[in-house]
């Protein structure tokens, strides 16, 4: 029995893999009646594949027995692989018993369609139940959402669970309609819509009786597969600032497209993922969430892409220099925030610390901005006197050459990021 | 000026009482076991003492928020070499300023303690990220740990909420006393053996399901991998190699 258990969770496991997200936070679930488990406010990633992603969730698809055939999809009908299934106490007694040994955070259930949609949200519901009221389990759990579900079951599942997603898959309908006719971006609108409406209004509820219960407390998310199809970096930005802005999304993720198969529609077998891209775009989505950019400022029509050699935060300093050089001791926050090699903690501290005297370029150092980038863009008490304006592609030399023999001194292989 | 104290938080927190009794000016605090008389420098043994320790303590409370009595005790925790010394620096700044004045991250020796607060904490939630519970034959479950810091103070509130409805033991091998939590309390323990379960000698010890877990823990583990994504350095960054043997999938 144990070996078609590990049969089974090498096969759904690795079906499962290619979606990126594996946050637990958000959730600061309660461990009630002395059961086991709670939420971690900001999650906890128990370890890190080998490719440097956090492992925080147990993540496996339910079975990947599906009747539908999207192309990027390793679970697709059409494609001659190996078919499991879990059963419902399966799924309890890994959850659980990798819980109690703090491999897990928690719990991310997905599954491929087998009969139809509801036949699939239910049996994934059931799991779900069976963990929250059978096991007294309080730990994460993520339930991927089946587009096509009925409102009832997805609000059902929406009471025990911490996190709910869905995927749109591919950044523009006219990319998933290439890719997987059978689907639209209109079925994953609607269920993201529905249960942001019931989030809504059932925090508005329970601030009126306290009793009322959670639903889905760490929000939703949803996921994109970067260059099967060919996006620009704007496309791809845009959809996300309007789906952040539309349904409240916690996150987006951008997951870059692994070749399987050689289908002529997508890039073929063996080429590279686009790890680079990848890594520009979450540097945007967080210049969109905590810097304060607009994702227009950063993308438009005369920038449709990112660039390659510098993160985006350079790139639109270097494209902007008529607000630079800013003074440390007098500048907004929000302005110091947009300093290449300034973060968000820095940037705090040099408000907070600048309120008991004017700041030199050692505290700056100290409380640990990346002087060497921020010094073109910043004055402070000391900055040295400076005899010409330099411009922007000089500066991005500078910095070019600097970070350029950093990279030198690390392993050949990383420098393909670069 | 040399203060010789013996080591302790207390004694610590006393130096600083005696200090603002006598203001010498610049003090150097020294543990007694590490004190050598020189001749040039004027010394002041420090005798311990509870109720003036306690004021300063209180002192602080009064000037400090949580956040930062946290930061000052996991510092403390830290086991620093120099940490006496800084954390003594900090009281001395604190009671000579205005309130807030731990806010002035310019300041050298409150930098200093958020710095090393944070190394702890890090660790702490290193801790909490990879304990790897081994389940006991007689239903503990176990893990043996040695960080950098003495950090299993701050673990105690994170582990007992989480696994309330199991008994649990975290030791710190290296400094020889553990935590033990018997489904109603959590207890400080001292064993003279050091239970490394992992020995195959020892597998006796375990729970008959131990195995299979962690075997399909491991499988799990390398399912999960994207090959194609394969990135060393991240990976090494995230999980350093110091801490690899506390992980089951990486056995
Ligand atoms: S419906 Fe989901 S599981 Fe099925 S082929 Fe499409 S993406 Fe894959």
């Amino acid at each position: 029995m144990s070996d078609r258990l590990r049969d089974k969770l090498n096969i759904l496991a690795d079906a499962a893999k290619y979606d990126v997200s594996c946050s637990s936070s958000g959730s600061n679930r309660k461990n009630t009646n002395k059961g086991l488990g709670n939420g971690h406010q900001s999650g906890i990633c128990h370890t890190y594949t080998e490719d440097g992603r956090c492992v925080s969730l147990l993540k496996i698809l339910l079975t990947n027995h599906c009747i539908f055939d999207c192309a990027y999809c390793v679970s697709r009908r059409s494609n001659d692989i190996e078919r499991a299934a879990f059963t419902v106490d399966e799924v309890v007694e890994l959850t659980m018993n990798f819980y109690r040994r703090n491999y897990i955070e928690g719990l991310f259930l997905s599954s491929g369609i087998f009969k139809n949609a509801d036949f699939t949200m239910e049996r994934l519901l059931r799991v779900v139940k069976k963990l929250r009221l059978e096991q007294n389990y309080n730990g994460y759990i993520h339930l991927k959402t089946i587009p096509g579900a009925s409102d009832e079951l997805i609000t059902e599942a929406g009471l025990y669970v911490d996190r709910m997603s869905i995927n749109l898959e591919m950044p523009t309908e006219t990319g998933l309609k290439l890719l997987a006719p059978e689907k639209s971006h209109q079925d994953v609108i609607k269920p993201l819509g529905f249960v942001k409406n019931q989030i809504v209004q059932f925090k508005e509820e329970k601030k009126l009786i306290k009793s009322v219960p959670k639903f889905v407390p760490a929000g939703q998310s949803t996921q994109m597969v970067i260059g099967a199809t060919p996006e620009t970096d704007k496309e791809i930005m845009y959809t996300a600032a309007n789906f952040y802005k539309s349904f409240s999304l916690k996150r987006v993720y951008y997951s870059g497209y692994i070749p399987i198969s050689n289908d002529s529609r997508m890039p073929i077998l063996g080429t590279q993922p686009p790890l680079l891209r990848e890594n520009r775009l979450y540097q945007t989505d967080w210049l969109m969430r905590f810097y304060g950019f607009d994702v227009r400022e950063l993308l438009n029509d005369n920038n449709p892409h990112l660039d390659t050699d510098i993160d985006p935060k350079l790139s639109w300093a270097l494209r902007n220099m008529h607000h630079f050089p800013i003074d440390i001791n007098t500048a907004d926050y929000q302005m110091i925030l947009r300093v290449p090699g300034i973060g968000v903690g820095s940037a705090q501290k040099i408000v907070q610390a600048r309120k008991f005297g004017k700041l030199y370029i050692h505290q700056l150092k100290k409380i640990g901005i990346a002087y060497n980038r921020a010094k073109h863009f910043i004055t402070c008490t000391d900055s040295p006197y400076q005899l010409k304006d330099f411009q922007s592609h000089q500066i991005k030399g500078f910095i070019l050459a600097e970070s350029q023999s950093k990279y030198l001194k690390t392993p050949n292989e990383q420098l393909l990021l670069f | 000026m040399i203060y010789i104290f013996d080591g302790s938080l207390e004694g610590m927190l006393t130096s600083v009482f005696e200090w603002f009794e006598r203001k010498p000016g610049l003090t150097k605090l020294v543990a007694k076991e590490r004190y050598q008389p020189d001749a040039f420098s004027e010394s002041f043994e420090i005798l311990t003492d509870r109720t003036k320790a306690d004021r300063v303590w209180k002192g602080l409370t009064k000037r400090l928020d949580r956040d930062w009595m946290r930061k000052i005790y996991c510092a403390y925790l830290s086991e620093k070499h120099e940490v006496h010394q800084n954390i003594f620096d900090l009281c001395a700044y604190i009671f000579q300023n205005p309130a807030g004045a731990e806010k002035n991250y310019g300041n050298a020796q409150v930098l200093n303690i958020a710095q090393t607060a944070r190394k702890v904490e890090r660790e702490k939630h290193r801790m909490e990220a990879f304990i790897r519970f081994q389940k006991t034959a007689d239903h503990i479950f176990y893990c043996g740990i040695d960080p950098d810091f003495n950090v299993i103070p701050l673990l105690v509130n994170h582990f007992k909420n989480r696994y309330a409805d199991q008994q649990w033991m975290i030791y710190d091998i290296k400094r020889h006393y553990g935590i033990f939590y018997n489904l109603q309390t959590v207890d400080e323990i001292e064993m003279d053996i050091d239970v490394d379960l992992l020995k195959k000698s020892n597998q006796h010890m375990l729970d008959e399901q131990e195995v299979l877990y962690a075997d399909l823990w491991k499988n799990y583990f390398k399912s999960t991998n994207i090959a194609v994504r394969k990135n060393t350095k991240l990976h090494t960054q995230h999980v350093p190699k110091r801490y690899w043997k506390y992980l089951t999938e990486k056995l």
